[in-house]
């Protein structure tokens, strides 16, 4: 009786949890409408300026009205752009003339995933174990070291660290390719040539992205470690006649999971967003690329599409840390 | 001389001269002086004093399971006759639950959150007796009856207990490995009056039945009076008083024992008002010469201040007071010593 009473419970938390998300989204959607336009300046107007004795204001008005930009902004163009975008039309960029803001963000994103995911995966491994045995062996000379240097890497701004990376090993030592993601030469090579050039590629933006996030999970994990181990339960685990791995498998690690799960999963959220600043140093053309272009050339469908992915992404990035917290701490279910 | 009654049985735990100083910015502070007692099987002994007065770190030291920035600097702990390692964390864990196990104060954090409690019950089992994993939760199933939960609620998790029901699990998870002495670290502080009676009635039809010897700290009086064979009164660190239950209360020889017993409020006694013991305990970085209650103390004399007072022992129990000078016969037996 207490298995399905629990079991009912979870369900009801799920079906909240995902309500809260969808209503979340909605939310984004619609800020994502009324960020731009209340931004002064009409598109139109912007758009023509520089030929504005050519153009007449006739003109600049049926531009408008096919735009839609006549009709009232609330309820009409919101609820047509909610409809639109709800359809999975994003709209067609102003930039990349007649293309589709939809294809656009599939183009680059394949990039931006690479790069992001592989130094999250990354930074994730060694961060986060890293700073469990930092804050198991509080005190020791690991954890001094480890700490410290995270702490001097996680307040290093990722885009310096990327153009120190670019200077020594792409500039100076000439071991690795300093920008771009692959070789114009090694694009059409056969398939094991074409991975490692591609691989070759990622290694500096990767490890510029990854040596913060790994400063960052190390401190959050290590303070994460150093409150278990000060709990009642550790000295039970003691007490009970466990070894110290014992204890740190058993009754401590999982403990220790639950601060670092919300950070990691959050930070998952910002694999499709992509890195801006490291993807400009290393012109990596990705999602950060992108949204650069966007925002100088004033490309706001293009804009308004990054920023609902990301959106999108961060909220269902929040679905997860709730549902995985759940699995990992029983007090939530 | 000793109690014949008590000679004719080895002691199945007996602490001699123990130390324990605790280390705060580089320097040593004396925390535990001079702690000896003998427990026999089955014994039920109540470790008494205010906050602070070393009760539950000389149980801790006893258990081997002091906190790194404690540590023991004399003495020794014997059990059935053998040393315990109580300064060696690895030579310690064969002895650790199967011989000598703790009953947490508040189980609520004793417990691990994020694990069933059957788990936790049966993990002493597989990892010191060597069960499989079927045995030991079959063990915590036994276990979980024998203090009154049915097997059924092993599958809850910590938070969806009650705190009496927390503590009965951690009765059930002490007992685990069938160990000869349970020490009790405040095991009803966090629980209601009712709720309190029925742990420690509990603990007290548990003991008969198996045959536990119970350290019992606590800074309730009355909890002794209702559970306990012996009590041992602590001051600053020291054991001031050690007598049976019946005679501590009728006739408490040590001026801090007596005014503890008349600050627990008795309704049978009238309206009187509860009579808190006037000034504070001395604390670790300020120890005072001689007898450390001596500033409290209405029949303080001017020995109290120039040496501590031994723990002497007369017919019916030990006091470390210079109102009470030691038997003749017994001033040989120390001299012999």
């Amino acid at each position: 009786m207490a298995g399905s009473l629990q079991g009912g419970r979870t369900s009801r938390r799920i079906g909240h949890v995902t309500f809260r998300a969808i209503l979340t989204l909605f939310m984004v959607a619609i800020l994502n409408f009324l960020l731009f336009r209340v931004i002064p300046g009409d598109p139109a107007d912007m758009l023509l300026a520089g030929a504005r004795n050519s153009v007449s204001a006739e003109q600049i008005e049926s531009q408008r009205k096919s735009w839609g930009l006549d009709r009232p902004l609330i309820p009409d163009q919101l609820l047509n752009y909610l409809s639109t975008t709800f359809q999975g039309d994003l709209g067609y960029s102003f930039k990349f003339s007649g293309r589709r803001v939809a294809d656009l963000i599939l183009e680059r994103l394949p990039a931006t995933i690479a790069l992001v995911g592989v130094a999250q995966v990354i930074a994730i491994l060694c961060g986060v174990m890293l700073g469990i045995y930092a804050g198991w062996r509080r005190g020791g000379a690991i954890d001094h070291v480890v700490s410290g240097t995270s702490l001097a890497l996680y307040s290093t701004p990722p885009f310096w660290l990327g153009m120190v990376l670019v200077l020594v090993f792409s500039t100076a030592l000439g071991w690795l390719p300093g920008y771009g993601s692959y070789s114009p030469s090694a694009a059409t090579a056969d398939l094991p040539d074409w991975l490692g050039d591609r691989a070759r590629h990622l290694v500096l933006p990767v490890l510029a992205i990854a040596l913060g996030l790994i400063g960052q999970y190390v401190v959050v994990a290590r303070a994460a470690m150093s409150d278990v181990v000060t709990e009642d339960y550790m000295v039970t685990a003691r007490a009970k006649g466990l070894t110290s791995g014992q204890m740190l498998m058993r009754h401590a690690f999982r403990n220790a999971l639950l601060p670092v799960v919300t950070l990691v999963t959050l930070n998952l959220g910002y694999i499709v967003s992509g890195a801006i600043t490291v993807e400009s140093v290393f012109a990596w053309p990705g999602i950060g690329s992108l949204t650069v272009e966007a925002v100088n050339g004033r490309d706001y469908p293009v804009l308004q599409g990054v920023f609902l992915l990301l959106g999108l992404s961060i909220v269902v990035a929040n679905l997860v840390t709730d549902l995985a917290y759940g699995i990992l701490d029983p007090r939530v279910r | 001389m000793k109690n014949p009654c008590q000679q004719a049985k080895a002691p199945i735990l007996a602490v001699e001269g123990l130390a324990v100083d605790y280390r705060l910015r580089g320097s040593s502070l004396p925390t535990i002086r001079d702690v000896s007692f003998e427990i026999q099987a089955g014994e039920a002994v109540a470790l008494v004093g205010e906050s602070g007065s070393g009760k539950t770190t000389t149980a801790m030291a006893i258990a081997g399971l002091l906190p790194p920035n404690a540590a023991v600097s004399g003495g020794e702990v014997r059990y059935r006759g053998d040393r315990l390692p109580i300064d060696d964390d690895a030579a310690m864990r064969p002895h650790r639950w199967s011989e000598i196990s703790v009953v947490f104060q508040g189980a609520m954090n004793a417990l691990n959150p994020v694990h069933r409690i059957i788990k936790q019950i049966a993990e002493p089992c597989q990892l010191q007796l060597g069960m499989s994993r079927d045995e030991a939760i079959a063990r915590a199933r036994e276990l979980l009856e024998l203090v009154g939960i049915s097997a059924e609620r092993g599958r809850a998790y910590p938070h969806e207990l009650s705190g009496g029901m927390r503590q009965r699990v951690m009765i059930a998870m002490a007992l685990a490995c069938s160990p000869s002495i349970v020490i009790g670290d405040e095991p009803t502080t966090a629980l209601d009056v009712i709720t309190q009676a029925q742990i420690l009635k509990l603990l007290t039809a548990l003991r008969s039945q198996l045959n536990l010897a119970l350290i019992l700290i606590t800074h309730d009086l009355s909890v002794v009076a209702e559970c306990c064979d012996r009590v041992m009164i602590m001051y600053a660190g020291r054991l001031v008083e050690d007598g049976s239950v019946a005679d501590i209360f009728a006739n408490p020889k040590h001026p801090y024992t007596k005014l503890l017993i008349e600050s627990i409020p008795n309704p049978e006694h009238g309206k009187r008002m509860v009579r808190p013991i006037p000034g504070d305990p001395p604390t670790l970085q300020h120890r005072p010469s001689g007898c450390a209650f001596r500033s409290r103390c209405p029949s303080a004399m001017p020995v109290c201040a120039t040496e501590v007072p031994n723990l002497k022992r007369w017919e019916q129990g030990r006091v470390a007071c210079y109102l009470h000078p030691p038997m003749k016969h017994e001033e040989k037996a120390l001299a012999n010593a």
